[in-house]
This record gives structure tokens, C-alpha cells and sequence, in this order.
């Protein structure tokens, strides 16, 4: 446009309004959200309203209306349907980011205070649940045995099963299979719990135990491990595999020192961010673990305890502000290990991604 | 093969054996494990029917109609009534609620938002994704409920003629069924981000590009290129995030104040789902009352089972569709 308009100013200006239409500024999406944040305040000011979230919805409301408004009488209503759009996508970023970032936030703040070296070395032994003090240690000690045996269990399994998938699964079996995995990632929690419960401690007759928590954790392990095993192994090229069985090599030993080992980054992530998964799962573990006060470092004798239930009992089952605290402290503990699992996992599987293929 | 070949040298031959030995066993070892996870479907369904079979026969009422929940009284009457529209109506808030926005913000990310913040963006959706649920029910429970109030007045009082926003005892704490839909809805939202994203990057550049070359704006552009393309793949993540949302035991039992009680009306405390009665009744159940929440538990199975399955055959429909 700029080019055109000067070098032949007199007969461009027609030219130009036709090819560019009238454009609202660059800033004038800025200055509108700014006008209705400021003007939802003002609302919420005077109309007293009390929750800061009515303030925000109200402003959101009136950057959308505002924004499609303006835009309609100036660019005309294609480009107004347009920025509707964008404003509408930018307001679903905003009402996402928004509860979000305040769990994460309100944890952190909640839980920091609580969390100190005698809070992670102790258990709830001879705390008086209404007073302050106590600890997680025995939540600790639970939740890494039933998960560490829960991994035990379900990983090579899983790994097995993904094997079979990608490397020998032909026919009807196979597609039960792949079938009934995607349908068991959706299996809820409680039911796990609820199955092993009546196939482990009423069909067989055993008690409560670390143990009986880790076979429905592990149930619920499985699928995740299969699924994501399975988009490893099948980026895995097959030149490999054609040229390891042109020298000779063996079909289970190809896969054992040749495919496995390509993709074990990728697996290693699959198998890291479902134990994240498992770690925080309560409802089985409540059932089936019982959630005792004191240390019980045997996972196959006698009631545990593990982090989600100890946060559910402190909350529920407490219920003071003391518990509430405690809670919290826990809860800070439980998503640091979480994240620090899944950003673990993320970093192994872009440093050694089966992509590069050498 | 080795009895075609005499001559070979008996060195050879071993190793050949060992190889078809080897594969052999391996074979069967994977294929025993992808036989071993269809037993375990199959058990959880076996058992529960198992359990429920006994709760059902002894049950004096009807199981699909009846309110109360009291398996362990002299005369055991529960039914699923209440659970059954409880679990629906808060799954459907969440999905109303969460589906929209999860593609707003799918779209923001692989569409609209500058690359720079797409990319930490999609990456923090995703580690949110982790977040235990106990830990969202903590989080709902000590402060969104405190933080609605505000809103579930404000909807009482200017949406109260709509029957379903009118509240019974104005000002009650919101520890109802439309809290525990916006809870549910702020945890689903992450998963169904995380697969709408997905497909919305995989639509053909080239209808993209056309589009814009043939004058579309942005939006229309989406609309004619992206979304199309994309429609399976919203649906089956609707219905992932759908039997989350129907599944979720324990956010929804730490937030909502339970009673057997079947009402309209969103915004009065009451109601339960089936998850949560299961995590709320089980620690003082009889060995009956267990064999009740299983009955209840079976038919929370079946309902997910159905939702999961059908996500998956859209989803293996499309596969095959564009393949």
C-alpha cells in the first residue's frame, strides 16, 4: 500500500480503499480489554458484587460484546465474526489459565508453610488429630511401596503386551486386544478398587494390605503403560528390524537388543508418567489399603497408609483446621513429586527421542 | 528347515533351535500378556455381576427407582435413582462447560496463540493433566465453594424463574451438583485440550492455505478447513473427558454434601454420584452393604465401558476413513 500511494498519490486512494478495507488499529484489541477490565471493576464496585469471579466474567463478557461491536461498524461483519472468534479463543485461555494457575498457586501457598523436616520424618502415631503436629512419613513410605509394586507388576506386562501389538499381533485377537486396552485407560479408578476388593480380599479371603492397593494400581497402570509403549515401539524404523534379521539374528532377539533399546527413552517416559498417574490415584487405595497412623514398612501385612488417602482422611475425616493444614502440607508433597516425575519424563523423552533412528 | 538341510553343521542347527525356541517362548510370553489384560476386563465384570447378583436378590427395592440407600438395615432397600441422575447431570454441566473451552483453547494453541507461548502453554495443559484429583477436590473444596457463592446467589436471584438456578434456602454453601459440574469440568478440560489439539494440528495445511488464498479470514478459515476436519476427533475427546467426569470418586465426594434426595434444582445442596457414594459409604458398609456398592459399581462399568468404546470406534472409524 505504502509503496503504491507514493509514488501516484491522485488516482491510489480508490485503489487502496478497495484492496484494504477499513482496519480497526493494532492496538484497539489492547485498549478494549483494558476499557472492559476497567469497566468490569467499576461494575462490580458499584453494583457490589462480591466475588472477584463475577467481576472477571463480567469483563470478559464486555470485551467480547465491545470488541464485536466496534469491529462490525467499522470493518464490516465477516471481519466482526472474526474477531468474535479470536476474543471468544482468547477468553477460553484466559477462563482456563485462570483456575489453573490458582490451584497450582494455592497449594503452594497453603502447603509451604506446613511442610518441614519434621513434618516429612513423622508419622500421625500419637498426634492428637486436634492439635497440630504429625507428619507423612508413613504416607510416604506407603505410596512408594504400592507404587514401586505396582510398577513391578504392571510395567513388563504392559511392555510385554505392547510387544505382542506391534511385533506379532495379527487378527482377531490382536484388535480385542488393542481394543480393550483403550477401553480399560477409561476403567474408573473406584471400580479397579471395587474388583479387587471382591476378588482379592472377599473371593480369597486376604486382608487389607499395601499390597491389595498395588493390584488395583496396578490394573489401572497397565493400559497407560501398553498405549504409550505401543507409539514408541512403532516409531521405531523398520530398516532396523530388516537388518538385524538379514544378518541372521532372531526374531526375539531383535526386538530384545534392537528394537527395545531404540525406543527405551520413549518407554521409559510412558512407564514414568503413568506411575505419576497411579501415585495420586485415592479411591482404590481407600478401599483397599485401609490408611493406618502409624509406620508399616510391610506392604503385604496390615493396613498402610499412602499420600491421596492420608489427604483425604486429614480433610475429610479430621476435618479442623488443623487437618485442613496437614492436608495441604501433603498435598504440596504429592503434586511436587508429580510434576517432578512428569517433568523428568519429558526431559528423557527429548534427549533421547527413537526419532534420530542410528 | 533343519530336517531339509542334514548337511548343515551341527552347530548351526542348535543355534537354529534355540532361535525357534527362543521365539517360541517369546511369542507366547507377549502374546500371554495381551491375553492376561482381556482376562482382567473380563474378571471385572465377572466379580461385580458375581457381587451384585447376591446384593440384587436380596434387595426389597427396586433397584433402578428406589432413593434411599440403606443396604444394611433389617429390610435392605437401595436403588441407583438419585446416583444415577447425579453422576449424569454433573457430567453433563462439566461437558457443557468444559467442551467449549477446551476447543477455544485447542484452537488458541495450535491457531492463534504466538508460537512462543503455544508451546510452554500446550506443555503446562498437559502437566495439568497430572494433577491428582484429590487434590483438585482439596482445592474445590476449601476454595472454589467459597469463592461461588457469590455466583449461585447471583444466578438465584436473576435466573432463579428458569426452575433449575433456584435455590430452596438462599444462600446455602454451594456444595451442590453445579459446583461439582464446574469442578469436574476444570479437571476433564486439560485431557480433552490435550487430544482436540492434536487433531486440530493435523488438518491439511493445504485446505488451510486455500482458504486464506481465497480471501476466509481466520475464523473462516477454521471453520471450513479445521474444524471439519477435526469433528471426530472432538467427539472422542468429549467422550474420554466424558467418562472421566462420570468415573471421578473423590473431588466430587470431598465437594458435594450428599443426600438421597432427587431435585432440579442445581443449585440446593444434595444428590450424590455413583463414585462418590461408593467412596462415601463403603468404610462403614456390612459385607452386604459392599455387595450393594458393587452393584452400583457394575453399573458405573458398564456405563463407562459404553462411553470409552464408542470414543474409540469414532476414532477407529476416522483412521480408517482417511487411511
Amino acid at each position: 500500500m505504502s509503496a503504491a500511494t507514493t509514488s501516484v498519490p491522485a488516482d491510489a486512494r480508490p485503489v487502496s480503499r478497495l484492496l484494504t478495507a477499513n482496519r480497526l488499529p493494532k492496538w484497539a484489541p489492547g485498549a478494549v480489554a483494558a476499557g472492559s477490565i476497567v469497566l468490569g471493576c467499576g461494575i462490580g464496585l458499584v453494583g457490589d458484587l462480591k466475588s472477584k469471579l463475577q467481576w472477571g466474567l463480567i469483563a470478559a463478557i464486555l470485551f467480547v460484546v465491545i470488541s464485536y461491536v466496534l469491529s462490525a461498524q467499522v470493518e464490516g461483519r465477516r471481519q466482526a465474526k472474526d474477531r468474535l472468534a479470536t476474543s471468544l479463543v482468547w477468553v477460553a485461555f484466559i477462563l482456563a489459565v485462570v483456575p489453573l494457575l490458582s490451584l497450582t498457586v494455592y497449594t503452594i501457598q497453603q502447603g509451604a508453610s506446613v511442610v518441614d523436616g519434621n513434618f516429612l520424618t513423622h508419622s500421625m502415631m500419637g498426634v492428637r488429630s486436634a492439635g497440630p503436629g504429625g507428619g507423612i512419613y508413613h504416607a510416604l513410605i506407603g505410596t512408594l511401596e504400592q507404587v514401586g509394586l505396582a510398577t513391578l507388576m504392571a510395567a513388563p506386562i504392559g511392555l510385554l503386551t505392547a510387544v505382542y501389538l506391534v511385533e506379532y499381533g495379527r487378527g482377531t485377537l490382536a484388535k480385542a486386544v488393542t481394543f480393550f486396552v483403550d477401553v480399560m485407560t477409561g476403567v474408573p479408578s473406584i471400580v479397579a478398587g471395587l474388583f479387587i476388593l471382591s476378588l482379592w480380599n472377599i473371593a480369597l479371603g486376604f486382608n487389607y494390605s499395601g499390597f491389595s492397593g498395588s493390584l488395583a494400581l496396578a490394573i489401572l497402570m497397565m493400559p497407560v503403560v501398553v498405549r504409550s509403549t505401543e507409539e514408541m515401539l512403532k516409531l521405531v524404523p523398520n530398516e532396523l528390524r530388516e537388518a538385524s534379521y538379514a544378518l541372521g539374528v532372531p526374531k526375539w532377539k531383535t526386538i530384545l537388543r534392537i528394537v527395545l533399546p531404540t525406543a527405551i527413552g520413549g518407554i521409559t517416559t510412558g512407564v514414568m508418567l503413568a506411575v505419576a498417574r497411579i501415585t495420586g490415584e485415592t479411591a482404590p487405595v481407600m478401599m483397599l489399603v485401609f490408611g493406618a497412623a502409624y509406620i508399616n514398612n510391610n506392604p503385604f501385612d496390615g493396613p498402610q497408609q499412602s499420600l491421596p488417602m492420608y489427604i483425604w482422611q486429614q480433610y475429610a475425616v479430621v476435618n479442623n483446621d488443623y487437618g485442613y493444614a496437614r492436608a495441604w502440607g501433603a498435598a504440596l508433597v504429592l503434586i511436587a513429586f508429580v510434576m517432578g516425575l512428569n517433568l523428568i519424563a519429558r526431559g528423557i523423552a527429548r534427549w533421547r527421542s527413537p526419532k534420530a533412528g542410528h | 528347515m533343519t530336517s531339509s538341510t542334514p548337511a548343515a553343521p551341527r552347530g548351526r542347527e542348535r543355534r537354529q533351535r534355540d532361535s525357534r525356541v527362543g521365539d517360541k517362548i517369546f511369542m507366547n510370553l507377549s502374546r500371554g500378556s495381551g491375553i492376561l489384560l482381556l482376562v482382567v476386563m473380563a474378571a471385572i465384570a465377572g466379580f461385580l455381576t458375581w457381587r451384585s447378583v447376591i446384593a440384587l436378590s436380596k434387595n426389597e427395592g427396586n433397584f433402578l427407582t428406589t432413593f434411599e440407600w440403606t443396604p444394611d438395615a433389617p429390610t435392605p432397600v437401595f436403588g441407583i435413582a438419585v446416583l444415577a441422575f447425579g453422576t449424569i447431570v454433573s457430567a453433563l454441566i462439566a461437558m457443557l462447560i468444559a467442551v467449549p473451552v477446551a476447543i477455544g483453547i485447542a484452537l488458541f494453541i495450535s491457531h492463534y496463540a504466538p508460537r512462543r507461548i503455544a508451546q510452554p502453554f500446550a506443555y503446562l495443559v498437559d502437566l495439568l493433566a497430572a494433577v491428582p484429583s484429590i487434590i483438585y477436590g482439596l482445592w474445590g473444596a476449601l476454595f472454589l465453594v467459597p469463592h461461588l457463592g457469590g455466583l449461585n446467589s447471583w444466578l438465584d436471584q436473576y435466573l432463579g424463574w428458569t426452575y433449575i438456578f433456584d435455590q430452596s434456602r438462599a444462600g446455602t454453601t454451594p456444595r451442590n451438583l453445579f459446583t461439582v459440574g464446574i469442578l469436574l469440568a476444570i479437571m476433564i478440560l486439560p485431557i480433552i485440550t490435550a487430544v482436540s489439539r492434536e487433531v486440530f494440528r493435523q488438518a491439511p495445511r493445504m485446505h488451510e492455505e486455500a482458504a486464506l488464498a481465497l480471501g476466509a479470514t481466520r475464523w473462516e478459515m477454521i471453520r471450513t478447513a479445521v474444524l471439519p476436519f477435526g469433528r471426530p476427533g472432538i467427539i472422542s475427546a468429549s467422550m474420554l473427558g466424558l467418562g472421566r467426569a462420570l468415573g471421578e470418586t473423590i473431588a466430587v465426594a470431598v465437594v458435594l454434601s450428599s443426600s438421597n434426595v432427587l431435585s432440579l434444582h442445581l443449585l440446593d445442596p444434595g444428590g450424590g454420584t455413583f463414585a462418590q457414594n461408593i467412596a462415601l459409604k463403603f468404610n462403614e458398609a456390612q459385607p452386604f452393604g459392599r455387595d450393594a456398592l458393587m452393584a452400583s459399581g457394575l453399573v458405573l462399568f458398564v456405563i463407562t465401558l459404553l462411553v470409552n468404546g464408542a470414543a474409540r470406534l469414532i476414532v477407529a472409524r476416522r483412521k480408517e476413513y482417511s487411511a
